[in-house]
């Protein structure tokens, strides 16, 4: 599943703790960064390589939200409705988002494209509403104007990438 | 106003613009002319309070860590920022990295720390990857590492990724995570000073904590315990959101009138309508109502004496267009969310509280949950393992009591008690 450089990078990871299950956090990050999602092949073999319990990561993977046990989209678009979004549009944003895309909260489109999911404060409040894609780039003061730009520019990004490979 | 962490440099998250502007020469006083005791006794007489939502005098925890060194010494601060209304750190991970990774390196030095894990919420990628940038030029320089300026001092510091649970931030749960297990809080005492990450003394401070200890080894803790408000002193990065023309991170001396900050700074409330309610400090406070927002300052004392907390800072503004019950329910939400299941009370009264706020957000509610929703807070507040359950119960319990109106407006008439039923009827 790793290859020899990422084996080498799980060393040096293991090496910043003095007990190298520590290190299952980091390695679990590096399969979901790999592949997407956490499945239980992945949790065996991590379990392998940190000498750790199936039973201990199925317990940490579904104790921490990130960590995705099924596939998602393409793009993962969460979006926050906590307090501060929410006074600033954060549901009705959602709901457009939803609307648009033909998909209701955790669902993913056709074509595994897009999922969407409604998520807890992401610590952006002074830029509400806002979402993160892919547990990654925030996109802040979002309008409905702004999430029909990025759905475009997002789809056309995955046809080029399509074309290119 | 002064600015301590947040200054108006350009670039100062660079390492050599944050060299040319004094930055690790804190680090190089002290471990040139001062012991590690002498840190500590500065940053006791700093009254520097632990700006992580507790208050905890900083140097009085640190006197906490044994002296010697049987057992290695951690720090862990604490950068998992996921009580809804803070967007703090993230700034100084973004503006000023360095003088949290100096800060850290003097927490380390003042109580014998060989290691500190930095825990950020995993959401923060792109933040995680700016302080990762800023420690790896710290290490190139020298500040970081082995024999750090050519001392004896060493010490690493490396960043551990958290994957989306609030109850992280809880420092005995951080602790498990690090460890790469569930993040369940622990039963205490022990106390992380005396067995904390692998059974060894450990101390977990706030990133905005760490970020003010620089200035204080470089001017003194008494220049620093005379900004501000003396009792709580220094700056807070005040994170206002919510209804305000300006929202956005503040950096202001404590004591300051709230209203000053969502005037001056902020622009005003949105729409120019007048506040409703304001929660002070991150959702897990008591709000407080307009009138209290009129007067108060913005200091921990001055809110404790009006029965709320500065928690982390994080002012959230509502105007007159907030619906209050909808506001509390999407709070109960989130705890009943991020509760860690481990005690009754929490997981179960988590759960209560949301279902019969839904109910009354719908119209089906009683005039008898009212008290009923006071009545599970307070058997929440108190019996349980970390103050995640006491975060949950109290803006429930104070938004009722302050702002009982609001819910009563949404109780069907046929659900009041029968003497209100007839007040009522004669007042329409
Ligand atoms: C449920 C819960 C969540 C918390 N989240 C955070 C957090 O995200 N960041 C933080 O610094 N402290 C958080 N705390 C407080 C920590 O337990 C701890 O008191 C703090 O990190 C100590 O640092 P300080 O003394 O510098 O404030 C949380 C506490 C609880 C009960
Ligand atoms: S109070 Fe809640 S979050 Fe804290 S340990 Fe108990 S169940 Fe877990
Ligand atoms: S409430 Fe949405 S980012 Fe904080």
């Amino acid at each position: 599943m790793f290859d020899e450089k990422e084996l080498k990078k799980i060393e040096e990871i293991k090496s910043r703790y003095p007990e190298s299950n520590a290190a299952l956090l980091p390695v679990l990050w590096m399969i979901q960064e790999k592949h997407g999602w956490i499945s239980e092949d992945s949790m065996k073999y991590v379990g392998d390589l940190l000498d750790i319990s199936y039973e201990h990561i199925l317990g940490v993977v579904t104790f921490y939200t990130m960590f995705n046990q099924k596939p998602v989209g393409k793009y993962h678009l969460q979006i926050c409705t906590n307090v501060s979004c929410m006074l600033r549009g954060g549901y009705e944003l959602f709901k457009y988002t939803s609307e648009k895309l033909g998909i209701n909260n955790k669902e993913t489109s056709d074509g595994d494209m897009f999922t969407i999911e409604e998520v807890e404060c992401l610590g952006s409040c002074a830029t509400a509403p806002m979402m993160q894609v892919n547990n990654k780039e925030y996109y802040e003061n979002l309008t409905n104007e702004k999430i029909d730009e990025l759905i475009k520019k997002l789809h056309e990004d995955s046809q080029s990438y399509t074309k290119a490979h | 106003m002064m600015k301590i962490i947040l200054k108006d440099i350009p670039d100062l998250h660079k390492i050599d613009v944050y060299e040319t502007n004094g930055g690790y020469e804190a680090l190089r006083k002290a471990l040139k002319e001062m012991k590690p005791e002498d840190v500590t006794e500065e940053v006791k007489k700093s009254n520097l309070k632990g700006r992580g939502g507790a208050c905890f005098p900083t140097g009085l925890k640190w006197t906490f860590m044994p002296k010697g060194n049987e057992k290695p010494k951690y720090l862990c601060c604490n950068g998992d920022e996921s009580e809804p209304g803070s967007f703090k750190d993230r700034e100084i991970f973004e503006r000023n990295p360095h003088q949290f990774i100096e800060g850290t390196l003097l927490a380390c030095y003042a109580m014998g720390c060989k290691t500190a894990y930095v825990y950020i919420r995993g959401e923060y990628y792109k933040w995680i990857n700016l302080l990762q940038t800023a420690i790896d030029d710290a290490y190139k320089k020298g500040y970081i590492g082995k024999n750090i300026l050519g001392s004896d001092f060493s010490t690493n510091i490396y960043i551990h990724r958290g994957a989306g649970a609030y109850i992280c931030g809880e420092e005995s749960a951080l602790m498990n995570s690090i460890e790469g297990k569930r993040g369940y809080p622990r039963v205490k005492p022990p106390f992380p000073a005396a067995n904390g990450l692998w059974g060894n003394p450990t101390t977990i401070n706030n990133v905005e904590t760490l970020s003010n200890v620089p200035e204080i080894v470089k001017n003194g803790g008494e220049w620093f315990s005379k900004i501000g408000e003396p009792k709580h002193p220094g700056t807070l990065l005040f994170g206002v959101s919510g209804q305000v023309n300006k929202p956005g991170v503040y950096e202001l001396e404590t004591g300051i009138p709230l209203m000053t900050i969502i005037n001056d700074y902020c622009g005003g409330v949105l729409d120019g309508k007048e506040i409703r309610m304001i929660i002070p400090g991150g959702t897990s406070m008591p709000p407080l109502t307009r009138e209290e927002a009129l007067t108060i300052k913005m200091d921990n004392e001055s809110l404790k004496a009006i029965g709320s907390s500065i928690g982390t800072g994080g002012v959230i503004v509502m105007n007159e267009d907030a619906d209050i019950p909808k506001v509390l329910e999407r709070i109960a939400h989130f705890y009943y969310h991020e509760s860690c299941g481990q005690c009754t009370p929490c997981r179960e009264g988590t759960g209560w509280l949301l279902r019969i706020l839904k109910r009354i957000n719908k119209g089906q509610g009683k005039m008898s949950d009212l008290d009923l929703l006071i009545d599970i807070s307070e058997n929440i507040e108190g019996n349980t393992i970390c103050a995640l359950g006491d975060a949950a119960a109290w803006p429930v319990k104070w938004t009722i009591r302050k702002f009982r109106k609001d819910f009563e407006a949404k109780i069907p008439i046929e659900e009041f008690d029968l003497p209100v039923r007839n007040k009522v009827h004669s007042l329409r």
